[in-house]
């Protein structure tokens, strides 16, 4: 079982493990989030893992024939399928290590993949393999687009963003729905653990990525995943970036075991969105009524989250 | 002692499934394939086999568990049928490219549209140039038979490639036919366990499904075309060791009265036993008259087919598929094209019939050959003809 960090008031890097699954030498671009948030998740789960990579970013930037930038097994498959393949693998050790062809011993089954192979493509086989109750952990890094194939907006890119399939323009703002809500599609089938995290809370990003390794069934861990080539930002912002996401309440780090949710990060004072908003040059469009429009759905969906929670 | 015993096939697949000992079955609900994983599902609940049934929500998850669970090491079965086999498509060719010998039974089952339940052989023929060892059945013992040894095939060293056994749906998937079943000890002896050489395992980390630039994709293409076409000795010989244990010989293109015969139908599948009486038929009334039967689809039997037709003046091709707006039949096709760069060669007539269910009467295979050679002795022979079609 992995031990969780104690959180820190100040980030100390040094407090997590040196040991690298995720190597260095792969083909992430400057500043990438979902690369800093696998290279965290996979320090926290260890060698006894194997993963199952949906098609997306992650896969591409690191395994381009012949090379490899991972130290633990790996298989890619197809883009809306991990959850299924992840959830073969688990079976089959299941099945091999009951019937005696394998020794008995703990390893972690992952899924690994982007919002939309999460969201929008596979949300089928991923809704599939939670009801079903396999023990694995599916990690879905969210950077809010398909980036991989050039900036298209999928179902979570946020409202007012601006892709290149939801371009702003004269009559448009951009994307024109709100960001589907994967945490709660997952908590609905009610599996053992539901995480959001962030790569610029990395402690807690690492502790609750222990916490669904050590617990039996299914757990799934939305990772908010700063992107700055689609979001438009300069490339060493995406930790700030990230924080002001977390600060403004657009995006809130909470679990939810067994049903209980609770925060794990709890802003004093949030921030205005408008700060998170002008940091990305997809929201340059927006006007100021656009910005308190957001805003106030912001407010709205942060009393929802106070009222849902525990009390701890 | 082998026991002979009446069993509807599709039941008779699923004990050979059982006596194989899979680990992982994944599978989805798909008329007519339902009574092979229902009986499997039995099998597991009974404690009969110990393995785990993922009860996936699609048969594109069907068969990405059984990618995953072959990848681990397991042993791995899927079943499906037409729009399930088509849905699994994108994996089909996922599944060859990582050389995972996953076996897959499939009840042959017409596409969509229009919306039809019975069977042809239109989702086998979909799957054509997929990368999987594909083997056509004629009747119940064969299927139970291929059942076992396709997990032999696919798990050789020499092959490591998927493997599809199809059976007609309905017309042999839900009729009760006499198989002789064989105990666990015969079939253990046949079927050693599977140990991959290479799999997903934490203690030996590597990296399966890389993506490839153009500098890479041609060569390794080409060794998976290489690869497959160098299974058909392997699956020659593992047939012909089943043969010497247990007296049933399989081959890829099997002859029936061929030899000297100047008209041979070619057909495949279970449709070929009905082809058999109607040649008996035509022996009586003197007619120079044989029947080949196609085995193996995939690798294509290429130099047996050449050597089957050799003497030939006429091959009639009957096929249960149709490409449309293309060559008609997916057999003539494969069959004019084997024979193209032959000096003296038998002339093909391609007939599409028994689509959807229809069923193909002894006396219909007589009037396809006797088209056939009316078309032959006029000089004028079509590039197929839908057969049965009322006007």
């Amino acid at each position: 079982m992995m031990e969780t960090l104690e959180i820190k008031r100040v980030f100390v890097p040094r407090a997590l493990p040196l040991r690298e699954y995720f190597s260095p030498g792969h083909r992430g671009c400057q500043g990438c989030g979902p690369a800093l948030a696998i290279r965290h998740v996979f320090k926290a789960l260890g060698p006894n893992t194997i993963v199952a990579n949906a098609t997306s970013c992650s896969e591409i930037i690191s395994s381009p024939y012949p090379q490899t930038a991972w130290k633990v097994p790996w298989i890619h498959v197809a883009f809306e399928n991990a959850a299924a393949v992840a959830t073969g693998i688990e079976a089959g050790y299941k099945a091999m290590m009951r019937k005696g062809k394998l020794p008995q011993e703990k390893i972690n089954f992952v899924a690994l993949a982007g919002d939309g192979g999460t969201g929008d493509i596979g949300l089928q086989a991923l809704s599939g393999a939670m009801e079903r109750g396999h023990d694995f952990i599916y990690i879905c890094y969210d950077n809010e687009a398909y980036m991989n194939t050039g900036i298209q907006r999928s179902g979570l890119t946020p409202f007012g963003a601006s892709t290149t399939t939801s371009p702003a323009g004269k009559v448009s703002k951009g994307q024109n729905t709100w960001k589907k809500d994967l945490p709660a599609i997952a908590a609905a089938h009610h599996i053992p653990y539901v995480a959001t995290a962030c790569p610029s809370y990395p402690i807690d990003l690492y502790n609750k990525v222990a916490k669904a390794a050590a617990i039996e069934g299914p757990a799934y861990i939305h990772i908010l995943a700063p992107c700055p080539t689609g979001w438009r930002c300069p490339s060493e912002l995406t930790i700030e970036v990230g924080r002001m996401a977390v600060e403004s309440g657009l995006f809130n780090l909470f679990e939810i075991v067994n049903g209980k949710k609770r925060l794990t990060l709890r802003v004093p004072q949030r921030r205005p969105v408008k700060d998170y908003l002008k940091a990305q040059g997809r929201f340059r469009h927006l006007t100021e009524e656009d910005i308190r429009f957001i805003q106030e759905k912001v407010d709205e969906d942060y009393q929802l989250l106070l009222e849902e929670l525990e009390e701890v | 002692m082998a026991r002979r015993v009446g069993l509807e096939v599709s039941i008779a697949c699923s004990e050979a499934v059982t006596l194989a000992n899979v680990d992982v079955i994944a599978a989805y609900p798909i008329t007519p394939q339902t009574h092979i994983v229902e009986h499997l599902s039995e099998q597991v609940a009974e404690g009969h086999l110990d393995a785990e049934y993922i009860k996936v929500e699609s048969e594109h998850s069907a068969l990405s568990c059984c990618v995953g669970a072959s990848a681990a090491g397991a042993r791995t079965f899927t079943a499906t049928a037409s729009q399930g086999l088509i849905l699994m498509s994108e994996i089909m060719y996922i599944a060859s490219g990582l050389r995972l010998p996953v076996v897959m039974a499939l009840a042959t089952r017409t596409l969509s549209s229009p919306l039809t339940i019975w069977g042809d052989q239109s989702d086998v023929m979909s799957q054509r140039d997929c990368g999987w060892i594909t083997i056509f059945c004629e009747n119940g013992q064969d299927v139970f038979d291929q059942s076992i040894i396709a997990f032999r095939i696919a798990e050789d060293r020499r092959v490591l490639f998927p493997t599809m056994i199809c059976m007609d749906g309905f017309h042999l998937s839900h009729v009760i036919e006499p198989v002789e079943l064989l105990s666990q000890e015969e079939v253990d002896s046949f079927l050693p366990p599977y140990k991959p050489e290479y799999r997903l395992d934490p203690h030996r980390p590597l990296t399966m499904g890389a993506f490839t630039m153009p500098d890479y994709f041609m060569e390794i293409k080409k060794q998976q075309d290489e690869a497959l076409k160098s299974t058909l000795p392997v699956i020659k010989e593992i047939w012909n060791e089943w043969g010497n244990r247990f007296g049933r010989y399989y081959q890829p293109v099997s002859c029936y009265k061929a030899e000297g015969a100047e008209t041979l139908i070619l057909i495949a599948g279970g449709f070929s036993g009905t082809a058999q009486i109607a040649v008996d038929r035509m022996r009586e009334q003197g007619k120079n008259v044989g029947l080949l039967r196609l085995k193996l689809w995939r690798p294509f039997p290429h130099q047996e087919i050449r050597d089957a037709v050799k003497g030939a003046k006429l091959v009639v091709v009957v096929d249960r598929a149709l490409s449309v707006g293309g060559q008609g039949g997916p057999i003539a096709a494969e069959l004019r094209s084997s024979l193209y760069h032959l000096k003296k060669r038998p002339a093909v007539v391609s007939f599409v019939a028994g689509l959807s269910g229809r069923d193909i009467h002894i006396d219909q295979f007589v009037e396809m050959v006797e088209r056939a050679e009316g078309h032959l002795s006029a000089g004028k022979i079509p590039d197929y003809e839908m057969f049965g079609v009322r006007e």
